[in-house]
């Protein structure tokens, strides 16, 4: 009899372990499936359990993308990273080089990185002229002169847990580029020796394109790298930057092209989009930076009595005469909105009427007034139609309302005819059962 | 070939020579004399029996500015949006129209709601008039259907999204459910072929029975006479001299009339200081905008749909809240076959049901409405 139900149990016992094993071995494939296959090495296991450099966690090491390509420790310190010893694993024999000097480093990444026909079976859309482009850059040509304070690959990209630039948790993501630049270019004491500034990251984070970035989540609005160059980064001469900006830009740079700035900036030796906008520190541009006014940028140059000066003037004026018209006709056809009036039809044609106030500010960059008028009357011909409208809109509202006063008048007329009526005939009946 | 028996010749003494030209005809008078006898119970509580009359009212209201709105109205998925916006901006009086129409939908619904609950508490769907009630629940089912498929009617952005989940959750019922779903939408999504389908619902399907259940629900009124609340009935019987009536013509009806003209009030009010808004055209290429939720009225089972847990136990939280409303509309419309004796103790407990369902409906209506 125990015998028997100690039987039952073990097959029960069995039975359970063989379900569970069942039902667990798929979630063990599931999770090993969905951690990036990483190569054991035998560098790590030592290295996890040091501190910083020379420690490198397990956790860091599967993040990078080379360990997660199959590339090992060996493949950039050589050595031998299967061999369980550190004597072994670190020995000359095996190639071991140790730690790279920084000089070494932009030719060492570019022995994989700069072989197409390596790269390819990676990725390949890589770019391989990276080294070249560096060595054309201020931090290349720095580093050929000796001076190794100057950002290498992995000043930039990290090391030991280098990350796609896709990633956003990379350090050379769109994201993440400016505060990667500025961990030296904000650092006063660290680029004393440069004589440049270190506001730039300052002056960018309150910038249209800092706002587009972050703010927005723009990925393709600019980043240090998109106007300095990433691998090539140098800061652009005055000739280049309205081939910079334009880029974006295109009808400012064709405009600026066209305007008799062009001559004049060049023959200043200013460079061109900057001198109004500034460089880093682009902010929104508002209607008070054209004209005569306090404000005004154009006034820097431009005086009283010179034509420059009434041009802006005439800009300046046309410009906030739309954008004024422009609000008018929103508040109207707000009011009508907010009375339940149907203005749907004022109000694209109210967009329509925005963009050519957007098109004017685009033309502006000609810095003809003549061309800027035509986009503002076109625009101040739309306003009008569309606060005519409004008014319109109004107007119908109050007749609505005083329709309805006198349908409620009437039927209040209706009512007390009807209670009288209701009175008579129950009165009538009253006197005549009586 | 047999032909009818000749009509033996009428004669009339009416003075209207136009209801005695009728009368010697038709037998006009005969026709009236029920409506002549008809008498109303006078009560303190006879101002519910304005209710019913009422949602007939705007029933009447719907039809007639329905027809208006046809004239226009496009019913494609490229011209509907256009079609309304030109009633409300270009057409005479056509924002009158279909504010009217919208806001007497609304009010109809809500009146609806408010009769079938003071039927409910004044015990009046009890024997005989379990019919009545039957037909009335009816009714109020085609009203919300009336609700749904009008609402998507405009073709704009909330009425598109509000259908697409509408028609997913009758797509959760099992074995029936997909069909159910490929039928209302007359494909796997909510297309042009939806709008093309709910406007023959609504214009055409769901008006023809309403109508014939509307002549049903009257004549049933008609035949069984008013309900008294049983209190009163039971004051009466103790006291017979105490009991009141009027007749229901010309007195009822020129106090129903009164309430007519307040309601043509109210909704002239509303549509000329809210005209019912038009909102922006569907595109279902965007996303959906946030805070999606149906009409008003649904609002009470959307809300409760979406406190439900995704999974209660092994089966599936949306479908079980489904089938609960399910299994709660079936048993309301069969309350007086449940109910049993119009005195009976089980009338109580229907009354705390009725108590406990109107405080949940509303409760969770107002949840729905301030719940992010």
């Amino acid at each position: 009899m125990a015998g028997a139900l100690k039987m039952k149990l073990t097959r029960q016992l069995l039975s359970l372990t063989v379900a569970a094993g069942c039902l667990l071995l798929p979630a063990t494939l599931w999770s090993a499936e969905a951690r990036p296959q990483v190569a054991k090495s035998s560098c790590v296991e030592c290295h996890s359990a040091f501190p910083p450099p020379t420690g490198v966690s397990e956790a860091q090491w599967a993040a990078d993308i080379h360990a997660q390509k199959g590339l090992s420790c060996a493949s950039c310190h050589g050595g031998d990273a299967k061999d369980p010893s550190p004597e072994g694993a670190m020995s000359k024999k095996a190639g071991f080089r140790g730690k790279p000097k920084r000089t070494e480093i932009p030719a060492l990444c570019a022995k994989c990185h700069a072989d197409g026909a390596y790269m390819r079976q990676y990725n390949p859309s890589l770019r391989t002229d990276q080294l070249a482009q560096y060595r054309t850059s201020v931090h290349g040509k720095r580093l050929a002169q000796g001076d190794t304070k100057v950002a290498v690959c992995i000043d930039c990209h990290s090391v030991h847990g280098i990350r796609s630039a896709k990633d956003t948790r990379s350090t050379v993501n769109p994201l993440n580029v400016a505060s990667t630049c500025s961990r030296c270019h904000s650092d006063a004491n660290y680029m004393k020796d440069y004589k440049i500034k270190t506001d730039q990251f300052a002056g960018y984070s309150a910038s249209v394109h800092h706002e587009a970035m972050v703010v927005r989540g723009d990925l393709s609005a600019p980043t240090c790298t998109t106007c300095h160059g990433n691998h090539g980064a140098a800061p652009p001469g005055v000739a280049s930057v309205e081939n910079v900006c334009s880029t974006c830009h295109v009808f400012q740079a064709q405009l600026f092209d066209t305007s008799p700035h062009k001559a004049a900036f060049a023959a200043m030796g200013a460079a061109s989009c900057i001198t109004c906008h500034s460089n880093h520190r682009i902010v929104h541009p508002t209607d008070k930076f054209v004209g005569t006014g306090n404000e005004a940028i154009c006034t820097n140059c431009h005086a009283a009595g010179d034509p420059g000066f009434a041009a802006a003037g005439r800009i300046h004026d046309d410009l906030v005469k739309l954008d004024e018209a422009l609000k008018r006709s929103a508040e109207v056809l707000d009011k009508a909105e907010r009375s339940g009036m149907e203005v749907s039809q004022a109000r694209l044609e109210e967009a329509q009427g925005r963009d050519s106030l957007t098109k004017a500010r685009v033309t502006l960059h000609s810095f003809q007034p003549d061309k800027v008028e035509q986009d503002t009357q076109a625009g101040m011909k739309i306003a009008a139609k569309t606060y005519q409208a409004g008014l319109q809109a109004l107007a119908e509202r109050d007749y609505r309302r005083k329709g309805l006063g006198l349908t409620l008048i009437t039927i209040l007329v209706v009512l007390a005819g009807l209670r009288l009526y209701i009175r008579q005939t129950e009165s009538k009946n009253q006197s005549g059962g009586s | 070939m047999g032909s009818a028996p000749e009509a033996a010749p009428r004669s009339s003494t009416h003075r209207n020579p136009l209801v005695r030209w009728l009368d010697e005809r038709f037998g006009w008078e005969d026709l009236l004399a029920p409506l002549r006898h008809k008498t109303v119970p006078v009560h303190k509580l006879s101002y519910w029996y304005f209710l019913g009359g009422i949602t007939l009212f705007l029933f009447i209201i719907q039809v007639l500015t329905g027809i208006l709105l046809l004239l226009y109205y496009r019913a494609s998925a490229n011209e509907a949006f256009e079609s309304v916006q030109y009633i409300m901006t270009q057409v005479q009086f056509g924002w009158l129209v279909r504010s009217i129409h919208s806001w007497s939908a609304n009010l109809m619904i809500f009146t609806a709601f408010a009769h079938m609950f003071s039927v409910l508490f004044l015990r009046a769907y009890t024997k005989p008039r379990e019919l009545t009630w039957l037909t009335g629940m009816v009714l109020l089912f085609l009203a919300l259907g009336f609700g749904f498929s009008g609402y998507l009617l405009p073709w704009n952005t909330l009425a598109f999204f509000a259908t697409k989940v509408g028609t997913e959750i009758p797509g959760q019922i099992p074995v029936i459910g997909k069909p159910l779903l490929i039928f209302l939408r007359g494909g796997e999504e909510v297309t042009g072929a939806t709008l093309t389908r709910f406007f023959g619902f609504h214009v055409a399907l769901l008006p023809g029975i309403t109508t014939l259940l509307i002549a049903a629900h009257i004549l049933l009124i008609q035949r069984l006479g008013m309900s008294v609340p049983p209190s009163q009935e039971a004051a009466w019987k103790a006291l017979p001299p105490s009991k009141r009536e009027m007749p229901f013509f010309p007195n009822f009806f020129a106090r129903e009339l009164m309430a007519w003209y307040i309601a043509l009030g109210v909704l002239g009010l509303l549509a000329a200081l809210y005209p019912w808004e038009l909102g922006s055209k569907a595109d279902p290429f965007v996303p959906a905008p946030a805070g999606i939720r149906p009409e008003w009225y649904f609002v009470f089972m959307f809300q409760t749909l979406k406190l439900i847990p995704a999974k209660v136990g092994p089966i599936d939280g949306e479908l079980l809240g489904i089938l609960g409303f399910g299994v709660v509309g079936l048993i309301w419309v069969l309350l007086p076959f449940l109910g049993g004796d119009r005195y009976g103790r089980r009338q109580v407990f229907i009354r705390g049901l009725g108590v406990f369902a109107l405080a949940y409906m509303l409760g969770m209506t107002v949840y729905g409405y301030l719940a992010k």
